[in-house]
């Protein structure tokens, strides 16, 4: 199966955003490289609204990901509630 | 009106679609004059789908915080006079190369995106690539902001733009940009958002970034990082485009699978600059180019093209050479640079004994056997007091314009050259892959502006060398460029370090 893949910018909002995805995508592997953490899964890996307002404590727009977001790879399926890298 | 807040699909519909109308007077097709020019079928432009949904409202908010984050790092990188932190001088160049090279391409790219942000029948790919063109734009202005820091202490940084258009090896960027916004506006769509930017960009934007950080350059870190954010929508559009063409009629799968062979091969020609870059100008290394070309484009790319296979298209013609490639071209590009370091607008050096042992590491089956001995060969003729330039002009390689010094990447000793003939006349190629794109459409490439051919045409000033880069290209001799050892810049970068 595929890797798809999010790399953040390595800041404050990044920290929660992260632990977020790992709590939804228990398998997905995270590598720290300078100034960015590069997160990758296997087929498939989400990003969910609610469990990053959950961590930050605080509304969070899921657009708002773009403000840390450096780059990504796969297929993308956005609504409000979440957001969705995966290869078909 | 209904009071109630619309959710992201309507509001994504209402301010796209909904921004299309009917002509009561005119023929569409005469609105849209070039959608038909490349023998591209359009049925039905209403399934074009962007997956960020992203309306003008939204992409104004986020810019514009994202805008402000990056202005406050630039700020504090100018006040705390930053440019004293990197790790070394040798760094700074990488900066020259990127401002002159890569930065007005963002300026091309705006220019590109305005263009066939017009042509579209579709109001969702035109809202698309409006929003990118307003990127592109972003991308020019924050990248000569950040980088003008450096232009008030080190040398090569004066007059970028004027370089840009003449400088031989910045031709190299140039006419990739020029070739794709010649092109008719699908082609101009794959070659640039998928094939250089779903494909390749990453490797510019992503581990060079992180390499820029690594040594202490955060307002360099931080408008790639910060356009790469915005790539990465680009990224999306890239990808839609090629699937939504695919899909749309099967007599579309053959013109994009040669449109994606032509711009992968240019692409990675491009990106030998960025090799080197990686490579041999950063200080303190993050990954080697082979590294980087194995995550970002072998690991990634393979992803990709496994998933675009059920539409019946191949991995790009040439991507069996690349394979080999990725072993060599960071150090021919560089060795390039040094033979020919009295015509470039930056400096150059051999690699330390720390730098050659990191090559050997990284490049285990081929730096010793190859590359190793050519740097041990050059350190100890600058030890004699005989730093070789190379004398004469290069020729260099009708499609990537790249002078003919890259080897036959199965036989390193041997250099690569490809010849065919048109109307009578010979043209030379550096790799089968730009053989062939020149094959596909000579008649384009005929008209190609190649730097030495105009030189010897006498269209550069001149006759000499020295003529040529002061009255011509703007560098001055001996300051601009020569080895960075004994250079201007490194005077002061000792003065200010306390360093003799």
């Amino acid at each position: 199966m595929s890797k798809v893949y999010i790399a953040l910018q390595d800041n404050d909002d990044a920290r929660y955003i992260v632990e977020a995805i790992e709590d939804d995508n228990p398998d997905a592997v995270i590598q720290r490289q300078p100034a960015m953490i590069r997160i990758e899964n296997s087929g498939r890996l989400v990003i969910r609204k609610a469990s990053v307002e959950d961590k930050m404590g605080r509304d969070w727009e899921l657009q708002e990901l773009h403000l840390s977001l450096i780059t990504l790879g796969g297929n993308v399926s956005e609504d409000e509630d979440e957001m969705v890298l995966h290869w078909n | 009106m209904s009071t109630q807040k619309m959710n992201l699909t309507e509001r994504y519909r209402a301010l796209t679609r909904d921004l299309d109308w009917d002509y009561s007077y005119a023929d569409r097709k005469e609105a849209f004059p070039y959608e038909d020019f490349e023998g591209i079928k359009i049925t039905d432009w209403s399934k074009w789908e962007d997956p960020f949904r992203l309306t003008m409202d939204a992409y104004w908010k986020y810019q514009a915080e994202k805008e402000k984050k990056l202005y406050a790092i630039f700020d504090a990188f100018a006040q705390n006079n930053a440019h004293l932190n990197v790790a070394d001088v040798r760094y700074v160049n990488a900066i020259k190369l990127f401002l002159t090279g890569v930065t007005p391409l963002e300026y091309q790219a705006y220019q590109g995106y305005a263009h066939v942000g017009r042509q579209f029948g579709g109001a969702g790919a035109r809202v698309a690539c409006q929003m990118q063109c307003i990127d592109e734009l972003r991308h020019v202005q924050t990248q000569i902001h950040a980088m003008s820091h450096y232009n008030k202490f080190f040398d090569g940084f004066q007059d970028w733009s004027h370089m840009h258009d003449r400088v031989w090896y910045l031709s190299v960027p140039k006419s990739f940009f020029e070739d794709a916004r010649t092109a008719g506006p699908f082609e101009f769509l794959v070659a640039i958002s998928f094939s250089f930017e779903y494909v390749l960009t990453n490797l510019l934007f992503v581990p060079f970034m992180s390499g820029a950080a690594h040594n202490g350059d955060m307002a360099t870190c931080t408008f790639g990082f910060s356009a790469q954010s915005d790539e990465a929508r680009h990224m999306t559009l890239g990808l839609e485009i090629v699937k939504f063409l695919l899909e749309q009629h099967e007599d579309n799968v053959p013109i994009v699978q040669k449109w994606i062979d032509k711009w992968f091969w240019r692409g990675t020609r491009l990106l030998s600059l960025v090799a080197m870059m990686m490579d041999y100008m950063l200080p303190n290394k993050v990954m080697s180019w082979k590294e980087a070309w194995e995550v970002y484009f072998e690991e990634a790319g393979g992803a990709l093209f496994k998933d675009l296979a059920r539409y019946g298209i191949k991995m790009p013609e040439f991507v069996k050479t690349t394979e080999k490639e990725k072993e060599h071209v960071s150090h021919q590009a560089w060795w390039i640079f040094y033979n020919y370091n009295h015509a470039a607008a930056f400096h150059t050096w051999i690699p330390s004994d720390e730098e050659l042992d990191w090559l050997s590491a990284k490049y285990p089956d081929t730096f010793d056997k190859y590359y190793r001995p050519r740097w041990e060969l050059a350190r100890k003729l600058e030890a004699e007091g005989k730093r070789f330039y190379t004398a004469g002009l290069p020729q260099l390689c009708q499609t990537c314009q790249i002078p003919m010094a890259f080897t036959e990447m199965s036989d390193p000793e041997q250099i690569c050259y490809r010849l065919s003939e048109y109307e009578g006349e010979k043209y030379h190629f550096c790799s089968d892959g730009c053989q062939h794109v020149f094959d596909q459409e000579p008649e384009k490439f005929v008209q190609a502006w190649l730097p030495v051919h105009q030189i010897f045409q006498g269209n550069c000033g001149g006759p000499s060398v020295e003529e040529i880069l002061t009255d011509y290209y703007n560098i001055t001799l001996g300051q601009d460029n020569l080895d960075l050892k004994g250079s201007p810049d490194e005077e002061r970068w000792k003065k200010w370090k306390k360093v003799s």
